[in-house]
């Protein structure tokens, strides 16, 4: 059944969804590339450069776009609500409860306690896109490719936009792999 | 009511690209400067509270404000107001783009993107790493090895963070009390 699968997965990504979306990128490929093998790592990789150029959270927008290639129109509407549904739960409980919970001592270890597992996530998911377990995959094909990423990665230093340098690789890629 | 509060999130759903903390200073002044549904002070305290519950930020402060003003029926407003636009965007993006996937100027373009994106990706890392305490260094490492080598799933190894954390503030909160 496969609308209750892509719901029980995306289920799981919005509850387990600490960190922010870079840091979901992993849970989501865990799930999605290597459990469920409902995308390739290399498409994969394609929709998170899809969501950095369109509005919304890579969580919405893998869900929809997963959804959607596995199992069509519905499909996309299971994974949005499914990955929707933990956040609107937990977040009215905790506006609920705001204030004894702001301050409670075990909340707050428990919250500090998933920090380093949340910066380890967010490298994985980096390391997951440069060096996949199956070479042709890979994200970096080329001497090129390695100076996009630098070139990115100083953009991010220099607090570039990071949609505008998204483009210009873009831009750089068909200049260098389409027109040469 | 109900539409002002879906009609504002739809806004910001629409304009928030990249994502997290691109977005706070939308939802500022649609929540707090045109709006007046919040105060600055709340919000400051909403947005520790929406970055440490799972989920996207977008999503946790339009539920936030939205049971706030007007319950469960505001909450489901705010939310769908946030996630409608990427969604329609996306479906669109699914249905049109296996067709021109394999375009070569889209491949080119593609071709290109992926060490952008993983630029994007490592750039956080490092500043979020520099203030810890290298022991702790160590965990994210070893983390990021397990989810990247083993292929465990970030869920175990998120709850055991957890349990480590409640652990640690159980025993501190024991260590002080009997004093």
């Amino acid at each position: 059944m496969i609308y209750l699968q892509l719901f029980i997965s995306y289920l799981k990504i919005g509850f387990f969804g600490f960190g922010g979306g870079y840091a979901m990128l992993s849970l989501i490929h865990n799930e999605i590339v290597e459990q469920h093998g409902w995308l390739t790592p290399a498409e994969f990789a394609d929709i998170v450069a899809i969501s950095q150029i369109t509005p919304g959270p890579i969580a919405i927008n893998s869900a929809t776009y997963i959804g959607y290639s596995v199992a069509g129109f519905w499909g996309s509407v299971v994974a949005t609500v499914a990955v929707c549904l933990p956040a609107l739960t937990i977040m009215m409980l905790v506006t609920k409860f705001f204030l004894k919970l702001r301050n409670n001592v075990y909340v707050h270890g428990a919250v500090e306690g998933m920090k380093p597992m949340v910066i380890g996530m967010i490298a994985a998911a980096a390391l997951l896109l440069m060096f996949p377990a199956d070479k042709s995959e890979a994200s970096f094909v080329d001497g090129w490719s390695w100076a996009f990423f630098g070139a990115c990665l100083a953009g991010s230093y220099f607090k570039v936009n990071p949609i505008l340098m998204i483009l210009l690789s873009a831009a750089a890629g068909i200049l260098v792999y389409y027109v040469f | 009511m109900l539409f002002q509060l879906f009609y504002s999130f739809l806004k910001i759903g629409l304009f928030t690209f990249g994502g997290g903390y691109a977005m706070i200073p939308l939802i500022e002044r649609e929540v707090i400067t045109n709006k007046k549904w919040i105060a600055e002070s709340e919000f400051l305290e909403l947005l520790t509270v929406a970055q440490s519950a799972p989920g996207p930020i977008s999503l946790n402060t339009s539920v936030f404000v939205g049971y706030k003003m007007r319950g469960y029926a505001g909450a489901l407003a705010a939310i769908s107001g946030v996630v409608l636009p990427s969604f329609v965007i996306i479906l669109l993006v699914a249905i049109f783009f296996s067709d021109i996937r394999h375009n070569p100027v889209v491949d080119a373009a593609f071709r290109a993107m992926r060490p952008a994106v993983v630029a994007l990706i490592v750039a956080p890392v490092v500043g979020l790493a520099r203030g810890m305490r290298p022991w702790l260094v160590a965990v994210s490492a070893a983390t990021a090895l397990a989810v990247w080598w083993l292929g465990i799933s970030p869920v175990y190894l998120l709850i055991a963070g957890a349990a480590a954390g409640l652990l640690w503030s159980a025993y501190t909160v024991r260590k002080e009390g009997g004093r």
